[in-house]
């Protein structure tokens, strides 16, 4: 396991457990996310990675552990830390969880809306530059059901980073889609991570592509992490939850250099075709 | 015999007991909720604009079934108090039974079931799809207090919409009334509208008035929480649970607003 100044940590969990009617989820996680960097948390369908990125989020309380951001832990009762904590951190949703009922540019502009004091004319400005940066400003009087699948995940994006979070949580940002789209999604997280220098915190189960994109990856099994290190490490690995967990995965019959070199040129586009 | 009876309720107390526990969480539920909207009044952010949405969704698009009914039931009050009261020879009083009964309790608990059974069913079914489709989990992560961006705005709304509403209703009630008993009864107009005047005190009008504001609140504010928490039924999930959340908001305000006309009419008489 890489060792990590803790001054460049922007997020730590220390045992973290959470369980549904005594059936435990997760049985003490302990992960430490580097500041700017893409770390991505993989496993197998329902070990718990979803509920992992929402204990963080807050969305579910945690029966026990510690989560620190920027070296202040979160606890659930000092709203205050909290509140300050959800102003610098987003969460893309594997849904999406876009306003049905609000347009493209109204999604985008609501939580700053609703978190801000900005004026009208500073929202709308800041709303249209984060659509503008995810190629979406012509589609800003649509409403979400009249965009497409990769189109209404890069409104899910936007509407993420108008508020220019340090750390974004992506839950299964791939689900359900297919190898092209799903190498499309990463190479747009890749390219905004760059261009913004967010922390980015992933769960996913596609490998070969959070292979590529990723500083660092952790592996979850069991409801602990039984593994950490860098892409190539993970690749490299002998331990026997690793190897079997990659043999399990039939997409990493995929070349994974040819999907890095394939993210790698995508991201050298200037104009990305739309998803 | 006994010892049967002692097995039946013995296994009777524990079921008793669980279900007794879920109806008080259920009301201490219920009351968090309503102080968290009524609290997020005070914190909500740019509440004017929602606000506004509110009061077409519930005010201009149920006008139209307001009138309808409004007139109609002015014409059967009209009907059968002409018939009623000419055993008597007083047909001179319609207009007071008109009146008083529309606008002490017909207008209020009538415009108020109008609006259950449509802004508020619609209330309940958006909330609900909102909490199934996440919406109202990303509005918590965004940090947006999620009952003053969804519920506090309905509150206000409310406030004035249903007084309004049932204003409407009960002058369209008369004028229903004044043609039943006047145009097709042959009830002297002057008289009807005269009786009218007569019979309405301020104290009817505030009665009117604080039951209408009061329905509007309790009813919002039943139909927000069955649409705000459809996914905690137990025996239904997705979109069953929506349509589930929907039925239960529309019978609980119903019943709570004629529960609650009992209340308020027994302090104003």
């Amino acid at each position: 396991m890489m060792i990590t100044h803790t001054h460049d940590l922007l997020l730590q969990v220390e045992q973290l457990t959470k369980s549904f009617d005594e059936r435990p989820v997760l049985t003490g996680v302990d992960l430490s996310i580097p500041r700017g960097s893409i770390f991505t948390v993989l496993g197998p369908s329902g070990t718990g990675k979803s509920v992992f990125l929402k204990c963080l989020a807050g969305v579910m309380q945690p029966n026990s552990g510690r989560i620190s951001f920027d070296r202040r832990p979160l606890v659930a009762s000092d709203h205050g830390i909290y509140a300050e904590f959800r102003r610098r951190c987003s969460f893309l949703f594997q849904s999406n969880a876009l306003f049905d009922s609000l347009t493209a540019l109204e999604n985008v502009a609501l939580p700053l809306e609703q978190t801000t004091d900005l004026r009208e004319k500073e929202i709308m400005k800041r709303s249209m530059e984060a659509l503008g940066q995810l190629e979406l400003e012509t589609y800003r009087d649509r409403y979400p059901s009249q965009l497409s699948g990769g189109m209404q995940k890069r409104l899910a994006l936007a509407r993420a980073i108008v508020t220019r979070p340090e750390l974004v949580l992506f839950d299964e940002p791939t689900a359900g889609l297919d190898p092209l789209r799903r190498n499309a999604v990463f190479s747009m997280i890749v390219k905004y991570q760059r261009h913004f220098n967010f922390t980015a915190l992933i769960v996913t189960h596609d490998v070969p592509e959070a292979l590529a994109a990723s500083d660092r990856v952790a592996l979850l099994n069991g409801g602990k992490i039984c593994f950490e290190g860098t892409p190539d490490e993970f690749s490299c690995s002998t331990q026997p939850v690793v190897s079997g967990f990659r043999d399990s995965t039939q997409s990493l019959a995929l070349d994974i250099k040819e999907i890095r070199l394939d993210l790698q040129h995508s991201l050298h586009i200037q104009h990305t075709e739309p998803l | 015999m006994t010892r049967t009876f002692l097995a039946k309720s013995g296994s009777m107390l524990p079921l008793l007991g669980r279900e007794t526990l879920r109806i008080i969480s259920g009301f201490g539920d219920f009351a968090l909720f309503t102080g968290r909207s009524f609290g997020a009044l005070a914190t909500s952010r740019r509440l004017a604009r929602r606000v506004i949405r509110s009061v077409y969704e519930q005010g201009t698009v149920c006008l139209p079934v307001i009138l309808i009914v409004g007139l109609f039931t002015g014409l059967v009050l009209g009907l059968q108090g002409y018939h009623v009261l000419s055993r008597f020879g007083s047909v001179g009083l319609l207009g007071t039974l008109v009146s008083l009964s529309l606008v002490r309790e017909m207008g209020p608990v009538l415009a108020a079931l109008m609006l259950i059974g449509q802004a508020g069913s619609a209330l309940a079914a958006e909330l609900g799809i909102q909490r199934n489709t996440e919406q109202i989990v990303a509005l918590e992560t965004m940090g947006v207090e999620s009952h003053g961006y969804l519920v506090a705005p309905r509150l206000l709304a409310a406030l004035l919409v249903y007084p309004i509403q049932t204003a409407l209703f009960v002058v369209v009630g008369f004028w229903g009334g004044s043609l039943s008993g006047s145009l097709l009864l042959g009830v002297d107009s002057g008289v009807y509208w005269s009786s009218i005047e007569r019979a309405i005190e301020p104290r009817d009008l505030r009665e009117c008035f604080i039951k209408a504001a009061c329905f509007g609140l309790l009813s919002v504010t039943i139909c927000a929480y069955q649409g705000f928490y459809a996914d905690r039924n137990p025996s239904a999930t997705g979109a069953r649970a929506v349509s589930a959340a929907t039925t239960r908001a529309v019978v609980i305000s119903s019943i709570m607003v004629l529960i609650a006309d009992y209340v308020i009419s027994s302090f104003f008489i």
